[in-house]
């Protein structure tokens, strides 16, 4: 390191060597763009991990909670319920995360950087299909934090590894449809905070009104009709079913076209919205 | 590189609207290449909107521009892969590292990492942030943030760099070294694009300066012109004695011209056309017997440019306690 100049002060001299001897590479294609972008959204996990575990202490709070508290009124004893619940906790942690997706660029928008991404000679979506990739690390980290802690807990599937690997891959595949609900949400709240609490207020009573924590056998008509048609509730039964090992087609067809509904309506209105911001 | 055209810029009757809010009004622009070039105006003239539309970042709704020969609209990929923005945010990731900023840049614009990094690494060092580099961003000082901001702009050499507002916010060390920054970048033959609200940087940076002022352009010219196109100077005279300014005004009146009363109760000032008459009027003070604290014959400041153009002051310095608390830089030092 330079010791004549102050340190800490830029030096005119290195900065104009600096300028005059920068190479210009080829252009990037859009999958190497799409990878850079991606990194950048696995380094903000590793930095700032305060987001992956706010948003998988909530689920694993209620997994130990109804287990323990709730788990033997239910399905008569605590193993039982663990179960039930704990691929419908895999499910409520991983649809979660993808409000994070919103707040991501939320919080970009509200900075500068957007700004810096759009005037480089890149396509204008990569920053979005990037931050994909950088999501589906988070989504895929947030789910198996949810399995190791039903493994701690006594949890064994039947559908053994295969089958956990099969409906995490299956929920994280749901997210990437449902993610971009949130980019849109992202795109047209104000602040950051805004995008999560709005995110929240529609995914509790969505998760909560569905059978992820208990069977709605015992649920008045109305209600019940509502829990069935409930996307998460067909998610929480296809993943159940491949953690199970008997997989469920129709629960698994239909979540897969949900998400690829989700993600045809919402993706373009992402990209819309995001140019013209 | 391909021979720059002698005009960096070339706008002709810009113009955009938010709503009901005209942010730019119809904007001319001639930035010759090689050079910077100041667009000056107080907060909300369009200046932001201006470089925006440059960068290609927001779509004019009437009039054309040309950047590096390029046109905004038609060849927007053209016009980003020359020119570079640093932005009036701070358009650095502040969850990343400044080294994982600089690599971010270097991979987007298709360098390899091993290259990415290498630059990024050079650039850390030149701009004096070295020391930081492992350091999230957003615990950066103000200034720290600025220079990398800028060396993000320069991971491969832009032909035109946009600067939005550089040094709003810093202290006046920090402002010098964006200010030694810029110089060195014109000097390597970069063309920059300077908006400001401070007189003072337009007057220390730039070559030509355009002023705007509720998203159109009022004057135009080198500062030497600015500054003549308002004609005269100013005699500022302190007396030591507030009690006899009445009888200097009316001296200073007959012989040198209109006379403004400032604030300080010994201070008055004359504007003045030629300095033969501030002479002759300081001589008949002194025969008088006026005491003469100081005086001083000045052409007049971008401020009174700006006065006299808009009929409005503009900002002249950086508010203070912008700055968020320097700790970095100390650390660094
Ligand atoms: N995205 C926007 N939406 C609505 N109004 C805007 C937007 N951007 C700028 N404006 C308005 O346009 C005017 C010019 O803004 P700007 O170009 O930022 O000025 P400056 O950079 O000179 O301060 C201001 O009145 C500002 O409020
Ligand atoms: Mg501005």
């Amino acid at each position: 390191m330079s010791t004549t100049t102050t340190p800490g002060a830029a030096d005119a001299a290195a900065v104009r060597r600096a300028i005059a001897s920068a190479a210009r590479p080829p252009r990037p294609g859009a999958l190497s763009t799409a990878l850079a972008f991606g990194w950048r959204g696995v380094l903000k996990i590793k930095h700032v991990p305060e987001q992956l575990i706010d948003v998988t202490a909530t689920p694993v709070l209620f997994l130990l909670m109804f287990t323990y508290l709730f788990g033997g009124a239910l399905a008569g004893s605590t193993a039982a319920y663990l179960d039930y619940v704990l691929p419908g906790v895999l499910v409520m942690s991983v649809v979660f995360t993808t409000v994070y997706s919103g707040v991501a660029l939320n919080t970009d928008l509200t900075k500068g950087v957007v700004d810096r991404f759009r005037s480089l000679p890149i396509r204008r979506s990569a920053p979005l299909l990037g931050a994909l990739l950088g999501d589906s690390v988070r989504y895929v980290l947030a789910g198996t934090v949810v399995l190791g802690f039903g493994l701690v807990l006594g949890y064994r599937p039947d559908g053994g590894v295969l089958g956990a690997v099969c409906a995490l891959a299956l929920v994280v595949v749901f997210s990437f449809g449902l993610s971009w609900v949130f980019t849109v949400v992202g795109l047209v709240l104000r602040s950051p905070t805004a995008v999560l609490n709005g995110g929240f207020l529609v995914l509790f009573p969505v998760t909560f009104l569905s059978n992820v924590f208990v069977d709605p056998a015992t649920l008045p008509g109305p209600l019940r009709a509502f829990v069935a048609v409930n996307p998460i509730s067909v998610l929480a039964t296809a993943a159940r079913s491949l953690v199970d090992g008997r997989p469920d087609g129709t629960a698994i067809v239909v979540s897969l076209a949900v998400a690829a509904a989700l993600a045809a309506v919402f993706l373009p209105v992402t990209t819309r919205l995001y140019r013209s911001r | 590189m391909t021979g720059q055209p002698a005009l960096a810029v070339e706008a002709t009757g810009l113009q955009k609207s938010f709503g009901d809010t005209r942010a730019v009004a119809g904007i001319d622009l001639a930035v010759p290449a090689g050079a910077i070039y100041g667009v000056l105006g107080p907060n909300g003239a369009g200046k932001t909107t201006t470089i925006r539309m440059l960068a290609t970042l927001v779509r004019p709704d009437a009039g054309r521009a040309r950047v590096l020969g390029h046109d905004v609209v038609t060849e927007g990929d053209a016009v980003r892969g020359l020119v570079s923005l640093t932005g009036q945010l701070a358009s650095v990731d502040e969850e990343l590292t400044g080294r994982e900023n600089l690599v971010l840049i270097g991979r987007l614009l298709g360098h390899r990492r091993p290259a990415a990094r290498a630059r990024a690494d050079e650039l850390l060092e030149a701009f004096g942030v070295a020391a930081a580099a492992g350091k999230l961003v957003k615990h950066w000082s103000g200034g720290m943030r600025r220079r990398l901001d800028i060396a993000a702009s320069l991971v491969v050499t832009p032909q035109l760099v946009f600067l939005d507002e550089p040094t709003t916010g810093l202290d006046p060390r920090s402002r010098n070294q964006v200010w030694e920054i810029a110089r060195a970048l014109v000097a390597e033959g970069t063309t920059i694009l300077l908006c400001t609200q401070y007189l003072e940087e337009a007057d220390q940076l730039a070559d030509g300066i355009v002023v705007i002022d509720h998203g159109r352009v009022i004057a135009e010219g080198t500062p030497g012109q600015l500054k003549a196109s308002v004609g005269t100077g100013a005699l500022h005279v302190r007396l030591v004695d507030p009690a006899r300014r009445a009888e200097a005004a009316r001296v200073l009146e007959s012989l040198v011209g209109p006379v403004a009363l400032e604030p300080d109760p010994a201070a008055l000032s004359a504007t003045c056309a030629d300095a033969r008459r501030a002479a002759i009027g300081m001589g008949e003070l002194g025969r008088a017997g006026v005491g003469i604290a100081d005086f001083s014959l000045g052409r007049p400041s971008l401020d009174e440019v700006f006065l006299a153009l808009t009929g409005h002051p503009a900002r002249t310095g950086p508010a203070a306690g912008e700055e968020p608390a320097a700790t970095l830089e100390e650390q660094a030092s």
